[in-house]
């Protein structure tokens, strides 16, 4: 009876063609044959997919949410980046 | 030198002026293990009753009266199967293990929604779970799509996406019954009159007996009291009733203009704790169905897993 759990997948999905695959949940399976088969079921029961991704969810590495504010520092102060940091003079059309 | 006037935000105020900026908290979030502990108890009791919840209406897929609404009820309980799977994973992001949720269900240890161990005897019974079952869970559910919690409330969308469909399903039924012969509305009003009282309980205790509702609401998990949400759902429902010609099972009901709301009767909280407590007519029978359904599956996910390494050893010596 003491038997291990099924691993655990992150699923994304497809919504309609043209569009990223976007993470939706996670799911148990065996295998990726299967995670994607309960994707199915789970994820697309009234045709919310085209195309689903499954990730043993271990494999996933994350940035550490405690340093965001440092990690993500970097682009803070670069307002210049942005269009509208430059004055178009109002005569200057289609820019 | 200290030099800082304020002094600093601890952790713990710093996460409630998070939470009061009506910033999601996600998983890797720091969070204070009240918070923690309170959610996975919430999500996992919502993920059992999605699974129990099962079971009433199962009892009667075999037994529908058309095709046409074998399908829909069908489809409904595999909606319900779906629910309980998101939850779990949301339940999963706080570091609760799946094994151990439903170990606890299965010993007993963790509740699920008291409304699910009541019997669905008449075919009318699966008009009412849909139209004031769901119709209450819907109350219930459409706040927690703003709770705090990212990975609950993206769960709760996906799940409020489907209910209506269950609601509705469930209107027709009692409709087409109330529209029949005469026998069909006996059978509509004699499952109102079973079900009515129970749907109110759905709501949980009464707000002066439900200590932790307080800090639910300062974390932005509840949104609404159970009182509140229960006078919603009767003021939302004596009309709907009404459109079907059936009478609500309370001699207390009336309308207070003043209030612009219902008055009703008080609930047999009596009634309540029992069931709570497990003692209600079908929670040995539902627990007993779950624990079987999870010892005869037993051997597939063993199979599923064999299978798996099997795969995995073969494409190890192909490579
Ligand atoms: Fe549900
Ligand atoms: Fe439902």
């Amino acid at each position: 009876m003491n038997q291990a759990e099924w691993p655990l997948w992150e699923v994304f999905i497809r919504n309609k063609q043209g569009l990223d695959h976007k993470h939706v949940g996670s799911l148990h399976a065996a295998d990726a044959t299967m995670a994607i088969q309960n994707a199915r079921d789970v994820y697309t029961r009234r045709l919310e997919g085209v195309s689903i991704w499954v990730v043993e969810s271990t494999h996933i590495h994350a940035s550490n949410p405690d340093d965001a504010e440092a990690f993500f520092d970097p682009a803070a102060d670069k307002v210049y980046r942005h269009p509208t940091f430059y004055d178009v003079p109002d005569s200057i059309k289609h820019m | 030198m200290e030099t800082l006037e304020k002094p600093a935000l601890t952790q713990e105020e710093q996460f409630q002026a998070r939470i009061d900026a009506d910033v999601r908290i996600e998983p890797k979030d720091w969070m204070p293990e009240a918070y923690r502990k309170t959610l996975i108890r919430q999500i996992s009791q919502h993920a059992h009753s999605e699974l129990v919840g099962m079971l009433p209406e199962g009892n009667w897929i075999t037994r529908a009266p058309s095709l046409k609404r074998k399908s829909i009820l069908l489809s409904k309980v595999q909606d319900e199967a779906g629910h309980g799977l998101y939850l779990y994973s949301a339940a999963e992001t706080l570091g609760a293990s799946r094994d151990q949720m439903l170990a606890d269900l299965h010993s007993g240890k963790a509740k699920y929604s008291s409304i699910f161990n009541y019997p669905t005897l008449s075919w009318a019974d699966m008009g009412c779970v849909g139209w004031l079952v769901d119709g209450a869970a819907i109350l219930n559910q459409v706040p927690l799509c703003r709770t705090s919690y990212g990975p609950y409330a993206r769960a709760m969308v996906r799940v409020c996406k489907e209910e209506s469909f269950h609601q509705r399903q469930g209107f027709e039924v009692m409709q087409t019954l109330c529209e029949g012969a005469p026998a069909q509305k006996e059978m509509a009003q004699e499952a109102l009159n079973r079900w009515w009282w129970p749907t109110l309980m759905m709501f949980g205790p009464k707000d002066s007996e439900s200590p932790n509702t307080e800090q639910s609401m300062k974390w932005r998990i509840k949104r609404f009291t159970n009182d509140e949400l229960r006078q919603k759902f009767v003021d939302m429902m004596v009309p709907q009733a009404e459109f079907l010609g059936l009478t609500v099972p309370d001699p207390a009901l009336k309308w207070n203009e003043e209030r612009k709301a219902y008055d009703f009767g008080e609930v047999n909280w009596e009634e309540f704790w029992q069931v709570v407590k497990g003692n209600g007519l079908c929670n040995a029978d539902r627990l007993q169905a779950r624990v079987q359904a999870h010892e005869e599956g037993a051997w597939v996910r063993e199979a599923a897993l064999a299978h798996a390494a099997k795969r995995k050893a073969r494409e190890g010596v192909g490579a």
